[in-house]
């Protein structure tokens, strides 16, 4: 599956790669000139991971590949697209591990359960701390 | 000859911690009571031996010697003397030798000034130290030997990250890991106490001021560690939920904990065990953040230097350590008991709700961290990252803020519910006021968790001073002070943050030389660019002027590095910080047309982030000095009595 995955990557970023002789991608330092629309875009920007970075997202980071991304969301963005759209056909392309966001996966559902869990369990801690009889 | 000096330091440091624990174990288990005169000074020696290894290697790095690997790997004879100084611990082994001299330190302390331990506690905390320490002395001598020499010596070394050539690297590792291994102390304290079974209202007494301490450097090392990032990797954020950033935040949330719990314990002498309990998570939490960082299991910006034999050296010391001290817990903790129960309005539970809500949040942040390994044990990637730990985090970090200000406006043992409210009446409608104003003056444009961040940092702000209302200032306890500038501090960094999600401007622009920019109510014109050299680096440098509102126009030079060794370039962002925000410019590549990528935000109040961090160290301070001195003129008035 590993294997797998790095090759799907590497197909995936084989077109990024031939392309760093070409000149930038438009709009991957360029804002949208409608605010709200790059606002929203800026929003998806920050929850999708950096491929080539150690640990950033594509909007905080100088690398080329964050760059031709940024490009590729902000024209998607001015084209109509919803982000949660853009965000799965990202996915679909490089895999779970772009998206900072743990999509509803149901290997993920634990994970949005957890406060809940944690919550109630520390309330029924709780409740062996506090004094049964009149309450005010 | 320095290096054998260090080294051999190093080995007799580690030899001395084996013999503590020794004369510990056999004084304590084998009643040779005798052996435990010689433990305090026995601790003392450990501590000088280590400190003197560190200072050995600052020498080694001052000294440029390229006969010694990690010199040759990190560091360079161009570099400025401040970054081959603080270079040493720039690096694995540097760091994990600092790891140790903390150690070291922080028990030679323990056995110099604590009193008011009962002596076979004393005893035992110390013992314990020594056990710790001496598994950290094993990793360092056999896997991570900071004095390695190499032969034949190279011409000169490779040079030290440039993202880390930086006044941070001064301050923010040693302030971490101060706090980070500072903890050590409260860990050992936990299992020494265990050992005797004096788990106490006068132990929480004794363990408070170590606590406070290893508590304030973590929270000045978490601070100085936001802002380097904000300043340095140029993209304006401050917290990227990274997982070395969250190895820092797990210690410090248990050991906030631990500071509330511990108050409860001295003062109702209740929550023995979970108080004792946190003591031992939250030094684990330091050697779980440790083990994160050293092995390179998740990928982070902080991964320097990983291997994995190492890290499952770390992975064994973290399952002897914690698993052992879990285990003595679970055997000892039966016999300590809780003490009665609480009323439900009073500060007592305020003070558990408090304990609850930090532990859910430590329990998210660790949950989120690792999640990434354990999906991947089942062949999925996953990232979990910021739209995960804000949404989750963010709204239990706003009720437990909202039970900040109302706990200390509760009576201990006994409140009325209707009594703690009128106490929150002013907050409350402070906080409504700003609700309706936000609402009215930007409602669409902010999102709902910078919204409610707003709201909720202005009416605690406000809940936060309450506990001097109506007090005379002046004879008003030191810790009651640090309590309330802590407490203020937290709502004013969250008042920051809120500020810089809900209203910060960004603007990118692709400018040329005699350009000016328009963005929030400043103007920018953009000059010239200049070439600039500095000790080891070149750069580009834009020359710009800022002014807001028509108003004097003042210079700023943001610029573009270039490192040779290694090769690599930095942005140095240019920062002009007004007092209601800050204006940050930087200097980006050049495009095809001769034009400069430059990239501006107006940040409002995002200064409060880091000047609320620094306010809740300084509460925390104050609190120690009010509480020491407290003792201090306790024992002096019984001595004047006698």
């Amino acid at each position: 599956m590993r294997a797998l995955l790095a090759f799907l990557l590497m197909l995936a970023s084989a077109p990024v790669l031939a392309q760093s002789a070409l000149p930038p991608a438009p709009y991957a330092d360029r804002q949208i000139d409608d605010p709200a629309l790059e606002k929203k875009a800026r929003a998806l920007m920050e929850t999708i991971r950096c491929l080539t970075c150690q640990s950033q997202s594509i909007a905080d980071s100088n690398a080329s590949m964050a760059g031709d991304m940024r490009s590729e969301i902000r024209q998607r963005i001015m084209a109509g697209e919803q982000p949660e759209h853009i965000r799965a056909w990202l996915i679909e392309r490089y895999g779970d591990w772009v998206s900072y966001e743990p999509t509803a996966a149901p290997i993920l559902w634990p994970l949005w359960g957890a406060p809940v869990v944690l919550l109630l369990l520390g309330l029924l801690l709780l409740r062996g701390r506090i004094r049964k009889g009149k309450r005010p | 000859m320095i290096a054998e000096a260090g080294l051999a330091a190093l080995w007799l440091a580690g030899a001395l911690a084996l013999l503590q624990l020794a004369l510990v174990t056999l004084g304590l288990a084998g009643s040779k009571s005798e052996l435990l005169g010689a433990v305090r000074s026995v601790a003392v020696s450990q501590g000088v031996l280590t400190g003197l290894a560190f200072l050995l290697l600052i020498l080694l790095f001052l000294r440029s010697d390229m006969s010694v690997m990690l010199v040759v790997t990190n560091s360079h004879s161009m570099k400025p003397w401040l970054y081959k100084f603080a270079g040493t611990w720039g690096n694995h082994e540097g760091s994990m030798l600092l790891w140790v001299t903390v150690m070291g330190l922080a028990g030679s302390a323990v056995a110099l000034f604590e009193r008011a331990l009962k002596r076979e506690t004393h005893m035992a905390t110390l013992g314990a130290q020594a056990a710790i320490s001496l598994g950290f002395y094993v990793f360092l001598l056999f896997s991570s030997n900071p004095f390695a020499r190499i032969d034949p010596p190279p011409p000169d070394g490779q040079g030290l990250n440039p993202l880390l050539q930086d006044p941070g690297l001064a301050f923010h590792p040693p302030t971490l890991y101060l706090g980070y291994v500072g903890l050590s102390v409260a860990f050992s304290f936990a299992v020494g106490a265990l050992l005797t079974r004096q788990v106490d209202a006068a132990f929480a007494r004794a363990m408070r001021p170590w606590v406070l301490a290893a508590w304030v450097m973590l929270t000045l090392g978490i601070v100085a560690g936001s802002y380097w990032a904000y300043y340095e990797l140029g993209w304006g954020g401050w917290w990227f939920w990274d997982p070395v950033e969250n190895a820092s935040l797990m210690p410090w949330l248990a050991a906030t904990a631990l500071l509330h719990s511990v108050t409860v314990l001295a003062t109702r002498d209740a929550l023995r065990a979970w108080t004792v309990m946190l003591a031992v998570i939250a030094f684990s939490m330091s050697m779980v953040g440790t083990f994160l960082v050293r092995s390179g299991i998740l990928t982070s910006v902080h991964a320097f230097a990983v291997d994995p034999e190492r890290g499952s050296f770390i992975l064994a010391l973290l399952a002897i350590y914690i698993g052992g001290a879990f285990a003595l817990f679970g055997w000892r903790i039966g016999a300590v008991r809780e003490g009665a129960p609480f009323e439900l309005v009073s500060r007592e539970t305020m003070l558990v709700v408090n304990n609850l809500l930090l532990s859910v949040i430590l329990g998210l942040v660790l949950i989120g961290t690792l999640y990434p390994l354990l999906t991947e044990a089942f062949g999925l990637k996953v990232s979990v990252g910021a739209p995960y730990f804000d949404r989750i985090a963010g709204p239990i970090a706003l009720l437990l803020l909202i039970a900040m200000a109302a706990g200390p406006l509760t009576r201990w043992r006994r409140d009325r519910f209707g009594l703690v409210a009128g106490r929150m009446l002013v907050p409350g409608i402070v906080a409504l006021v700003t609700l309706a104003l936000v609402v009215a003056l930007a409602w669409g444009r902010i999102g709902i968790l910078p919204l409610l961040g707003l709201v909720v940092a202005i009416g605690v702000g406000v809940g936060s001073l309450a506990p001097l209302w109506k007090r005379n200032l002046r004879r008003t306890p030191l810790f009651t002070w640090g309590m309330v500038i802590a407490h203020l501090g937290c709502a004013v960094s969250l008042g920051g943050m809120a500020s810089d999600s809900a209203f910060t401007v960004e603007k990118l622009v692709a400018a040329r030389p005699g350009d000016t920019i328009e963005t929030a109510d400043w103007t920018l014109y953009f000059d010239k660019i200049m070439p600039i050299a500095g000790d080891n680096w070149t750069a580009l440098q834009a020359d710009m002027t800022a002014s807001r509102g028509g108003g004097k126009a003042i210079a700023i030079h943001p610029q573009s590095r270039f490192f040779a060794s290694p090769p690599t370039t930095t942005t140095e962002a240019a920062l002009m910080t007004r007092w209601n925000g800050q204006l940050y410019v930087v200097l980006g590549q050049e495009t095809d047309d001769g034009r400069w990528q430059i990239r501006i935000w107006w940040k409002p109040f995002v200064t409060f982030i880091w000047l609320g961090g620094i306010m809740i160290a300084l509460g925390g301070v104050l609190a120690l000095i009010g509480r020491e001195r407290r003792g201090w003129l306790l024992k002096w008035r019984a001595r004047a009595a006698a």
